[in-house]
């Protein structure tokens, strides 16, 4: 603050002008991306009445809760598979990327770096080009149509995020401390068990708040593999709009609904996310 | 007495020397069946008349090819993927550019107008386009607040009207993904190191040329990242096509991801939705495969 009032001393007029320039500018940005917020919030507690009013962009005279419990008995049931199907996704993806990540950044046998870029380009495919014979295999071990499916489908895709960001964690834990481990005679295993994993738990942070909102996000293998009372909630609140084409606050009620998780997951940490966001960049 | 220990150990110095290759077999493998023998089948369909439930490889050449890209369906799509990719880029990057340099001017307030930048990206695709379809609604949303503010011109048909539908849907699409270049850009402003901006100025650089000459070309890398991270986003999009327009109004929004969709599970062309998945395959990957190497290439000393 003093350097900033300093600084504001010696060039009073432009330097101010330039801030309320700057602070317009921030404004007008972080409008663009609050109205849609707005929107949703007060719509999803107007009745279907006020709604049909069409006076989207006022306060609700009449606040209700009605929306949310039309939308939560609509959602519930998707809402569960979700859960159902992140949490183990997002622990198994985790721990198979952990180990992967350890081979690479530690143990690094011949032609490990072309494992590791073929590994890579498994994040950036559109997914279109693998989903017939996904489906098909699906189909013959019977797991087609159900959550299991869709589990197996996203630990196995998510294997070269979670590979890339647990190498990248662990090329920085320093040589010395896994070679004092080999000193005493511990096997390759166990240096993983006693001294790298005990020393993953920032790099399991990352990676289980990155793949537990993408997984919760997803929607094309959702929506392939599933559908029916095995759909999880981002294909059913696409289903609720579908069926609810007039009821927009339904569909407020039902979008922030399967927003939350994600959003509480990111204001309270936040800045892991971004470190997630920022290696599938792979320059991060 | 000292020969067994020693054997036992001999035993366990083979395995352990084995043990790397142990644990990443099981997700080398899977990777290889499901991301490498998958493509492989998926192209190989491609080849063929399969049509209809049954399977059938009949070979067909590149008949499949010639087909799809005579259609004038197809040929909206590649226009559309290219028109919305450039737009999509181009104002995300310019967002998150702005974005950035004001978050880095070290103004009170900075992390909470940087959260707000960001938390769209925490958000589901379907989610995001639940919420602009409702602001898109031409007698609700955007175009009533417009009308409030007497800026009438601007009101539009947005979705239902094929001229600006695709227009739309960028608009959607950067309101989420803008905060990733942002993030991206600030990660690059912040690690520019003070002194060379303080030198710049000494010299008498004004804040423009700082940026124009110092900053910008230190940032060029990282622009390159967005470029292709961004681009293959959006070569690659479906939920926020799926969601909003279902790639109409007619094919004005239609994209090859989602038409491949269409194609296979909706219409039973599975020869031909595969060729279209070749197609976008392909698109994408003449963007990442360089960028791969690029990137591996620059890490020799990990």
């Amino acid at each position: 603050m003093s350097v900033a009032t300093a600084r504001a001393a010696r060039k009073p007029f432009s330097l101010s002008l330039v801030r309320v320039v700057m602070y317009a500018l921030l404004l007008v940005l972080a409008i663009f991306y609050l109205l849609p917020i707005y929107v949703l919030l007060v719509t999803s507690f107007k009745s279907f009445a006020e709604v049909a009013r069409s006076t989207p962009w006022q306060i609700p005279t009449l606040p209700t809760l009605a929306d949310y419990t039309a939308a939560f008995s609509a959602l519930a049931p998707s809402f569960v598979n979700t859960v159902l199907l992140v949490v183990p996704a997002t622990l198994i993806s985790a721990l198979l990327g952990s180990l992967n990540g350890y081979v690479l950044a530690k143990w690094r046998f011949r032609g490990a770096n072309v494992v590791f870029t073929l590994l890579l380009f498994g994040m950036f495919i559109p997914y279109q080009s693998i989903l017939l014979p996904l489906v098909l295999t699906l189909e013959r071990v019977g797991l087609y149509g159900t959550i299991p499916g869709l589990i197996l489908t996203h630990i196995v895709y998510g294997i070269p995020i979670t590979t890339l960001i647990f190498r990248n964690y662990y090329a920085t834990v320093p040589g010395e401390m896994i070679e004092a481990a080999r000193m005493d005679g511990a096997s390759i295993f166990n240096v993983y068990r006693y001294v790298m994993f005990p020393l993953s738990i920032p790099g399991f942070v990352v990676v289980m708040i990155w793949q537990f909102t993408s997984i919760w996000n997803e929607f094309l293998f959702a929506v392939t593999i599933t559908s029916g009372d095995q759909a999880p909630i981002t294909v059913a609140l696409n289903g609720l709009a579908g069926s609810l084409q007039q009821n927009y606050g339904i569909q407020m009620a039902g979008a922030l609904l399967t927003a939350l998780p994600p959003l509480v997951i990111y204001i309270v940490l936040g800045r892991y996310f971004i470190r997630g966001l920022l290696a599938g960049s792979l320059k991060g | 007495m000292r020969e067994r220990p020693l054997g036992r150990s001999r035993f366990s110095q083979r395995l352990d020397r084995l043990t790397p290759l142990l644990m990443i077999t099981p997700s080398v493998i899977l990777i290889a069946i499901f991301v490498y023998v998958f493509i492989g089948y998926t192209g190989y369909v491609s080849l063929t008349k399969w049509y209809g439930v049954v399977p059938d490889y009949t070979w067909a050449g590149l008949s499949q090819y010639e087909q799809l890209f005579q259609l004038e369906r197809f040929q909206a799509d590649i226009s559309n993927t290219i028109r919305f990719t450039f737009l999509f880029l181009i104002a995300s990057i310019g967002i998150g550019f702005a974005a950035a340099v004001l978050l880095d001017q070290k103004l009170r307030g900075t992390i909470f107008f940087q959260n707000v930048f960001l938390f769209p990206l925490a958000i589901s695709f379907v989610v995001t386009g639940t919420i602009w379809r409702w602001l898109f609604n031409p007698n609700q949303g955007l175009n009533l607040l417009f009308g409030a503010l007497h800026l009438d011109f601007l009101k539009s048909g947005w979705l239902i009207d094929t001229r600006t539908a695709l227009y739309s849907l960028v608009i959607a699409a950067t309101w989420q993904m803008s905060g990733f270049c942002m993030a991206m850009f600030l990660a690059g402003l912040r690690s520019v190191p003070d002194d060379l901006r303080e030198a710049a100025r000494v010299d008498g650089a004004t804040e423009f040329r700082v940026y124009q000459f110092v900053i910008l070309p230190l940032l060029r890398p990282i622009i390159l990242s967005a470029i292709i991270i961004l681009g293959h986003i959006s070569l690659k999009i479906f939920d926020l096509v799926f969601v909003m327009t279902f790639g109409g109004p007619g094919y004005s929004t239609d994209m090859p991801g989602l038409y491949m969709f269409i194609a296979t599970f909706r219409q039973n062309l599975y020869a031909r939705g595969a060729a279209i998945a070749t197609v976008l395959l392909l698109m994408v990957a003449v963007l990442i495969v360089p960028y791969l190497i690029w990137n591996l290439r620059e890490e020799p000393e990990r």
